[in-house]
């Protein structure tokens, strides 16, 4: 598995607040990044984007997306990036979203049309309209669309936070089943801990526009066989506690 | 009567097109803008809609004349001046209806927001690449609407024309002119006629903006 290296420095201001994110880690397997909502955690997955821009740098493996007053553009970057909002397209179909994604990529293929469709299980879906779907399903398909354009760094933006209880139980398996198959290392933002504990091999926490540590190791277990309410009081509890005061 | 029509349905469909392909890129950067230059831009294009024929007319027909500073170009390509010429009509026409075509497009860019565009950056598609795949089409009943109204619009303009087209038969002699001219000379059986197609024409093209924007209304498919 390659584990490119993620050099970010990052400071300034935008959306009327100041920001500074700083960090130099590999970046293998699932990265999940926590923090209280309003941290920053969305603002730090779109600067790695390039959606929205910060004064600093940010290197990512051998490539830099950003240094100076250089400034590679979204779509230049080998990011993927599903929405919390999923922001299908209204005028296409499941399929032609999907090939869409695939068409325009770039780059090593990481993962076939085939596979991603049965992955996710999109295959009763293709031709629908993609607005049409329930929220699961859509978040699905955005996943898909994201991971065919063959990214070499998958950004997930808090993907279960539209879903009900039921519905975000399997669509964190999913996630899991998704990183286990990707050679593609995942940051994924959540201020749910839950997710935190079943999928982070290391965990970013950010909280008031900075990065205020990185928990490297992937915890085994501990939790198993409790019920999920307790494993979500134990987590939010343990979390809570690491967090430094509001 | 047929010359006046042909010379209307050219001149209208001329514009259409000249004003879709121009106000596109206006009203994105309305909708994207930000600022003071933003105002200011969509106050003038929205002047059409206020200031009286006449004084469009009147100053497109001083910027047309032989020798103002707007002609030497043209004048340098042997056409001293575009007052009283087809070509004058069409320019006219364009900014007569300006607004007609930025503002549809405008509300639908400002609508769909930067997400769709954010979403096919992700995926790899250039600025471009994405205007013409996410943007246009789903702005495409805004497209409908804007040329109905372009063209709807030009066929009913009157003051602007009279002063910078002065009613040249087979030129510049469009429906409008030619009502007015036929009523002048009593003709009142085709008067009769060019009125109730100018308002049978004119009623189908606005039912069809409302039938576009009822369905766009609904979403999509």
């Amino acid at each position: 598995m390659t584990a490119p290296n993620l050099d970010m420095e990052l400071a300034g201001d935008a959306y009327g607040r100041r920001f500074a994110f700083s960090c130099n880690l590999p970046l293998s397997g699932v990265t999940v990044i926590t923090g209280p909502s309003g941290a920053g955690k969305s603002t730090l997955l779109r600067c790695l984007a390039g959606l929205s821009r910060l004064p600093g740098r940010i290197r990512m493996g051998d490539e830099t997306w950003q240094d100076g007053r250089l400034f590679v553009p979204p779509h230049e970057r080998e990011v993927g990036f599903v929405f919390q909002d999923t922001r299908l397209w209204p005028h296409m179909t499941v399929r032609e979203t999907l090939t869409y994604a695939a068409r325009r990529a770039r780059g090593a293929v990481r993962v076939g049309e085939d596979e991603t469709i049965s992955l996710l299980g999109l295959a009763p879906l293709m031709d629908r309209s993609a607005t049409a779907l329930s929220g699961g399903e859509q978040q699905r398909v955005a996943i898909g669309r994201a991971i065919l354009s063959q990214p070499a760094l998958l950004l997930l933006d808090e993907p279960t936070a539209g879903l009900d209880r039921d519905h975000r139980a399997e669509m964190l398996s999913l996630i899991a089943r998704l990183t286990g198959v990707l050679d593609t290392p995942v940051l994924y933002v959540t201020h749910d801990a839950v997710d935190a504990v079943r999928l982070a091999d290391r965990r970013i926490e950010v909280a008031e526009g900075r990065i205020a540590g990185v928990v490297l190791d992937r915890p085994s277990d501990p939790l198993e066989g409790l019920s999920a309410e307790a494993r979500d009081g134990l987590a939010r509890a343990a979390l809570a506690a690491g967090l430094p005061p509001a | 009567m047929t010359e006046a029509i042909w010379t209307t349905l050219k001149l209208a469909t001329l514009t259409t097109v000249l004003l879709l392909a121009l106000a596109t890129p206006l009203a994105w950067r309305l909708a994207r803008g930000k600022g003071l230059w933003r105002d200011v831009v969509g106050a003038l294009v929205a002047l059409p809609l206020v200031l009286p024929p006449t004084v469009l007319g009147f100053y497109l027909l001083l910027a047309f004349a032989p020798g103002s500073p707007l002609m030497a170009p043209f004048a340098a390509l042997g056409a001293p001046s575009l007052a009283f010429t087809f070509e004058g009509l069409v320019v006219g026409s364009v900014i007569y209806s300006l607004p007609f075509a930025v503002q549809p497009l405008r509300n639908a860019f400002e609508a769909m927001g930067d997400a769709p565009m954010e979403a096919a950056a992700m995926s790899r598609a250039g600025p471009l690449d994405a205007f013409f795949t996410i943007a246009l089409p789903m702005a495409r009943r805004s497209y409908l609407s804007a040329a109905v109204l372009v063209f709807a619009h030009t066929v009913g303009e009157f003051g602007v024309v009279l002063m910078i087209g002065g009613a040249i038969p087979g030129k510049t002699d469009v429906v409008s002119v030619k009502m007015y001219e036929l009523v002048e000379s009593s003709r009142t059986a085709e008067a009769h006629m060019l009125a109730a197609g100018l308002v049978l024409f004119s009623f189908a093209a606005l039912l069809c903006v409302y039938v576009f924007d009822r369905r766009a209304a609904k979403g999509f498919r």
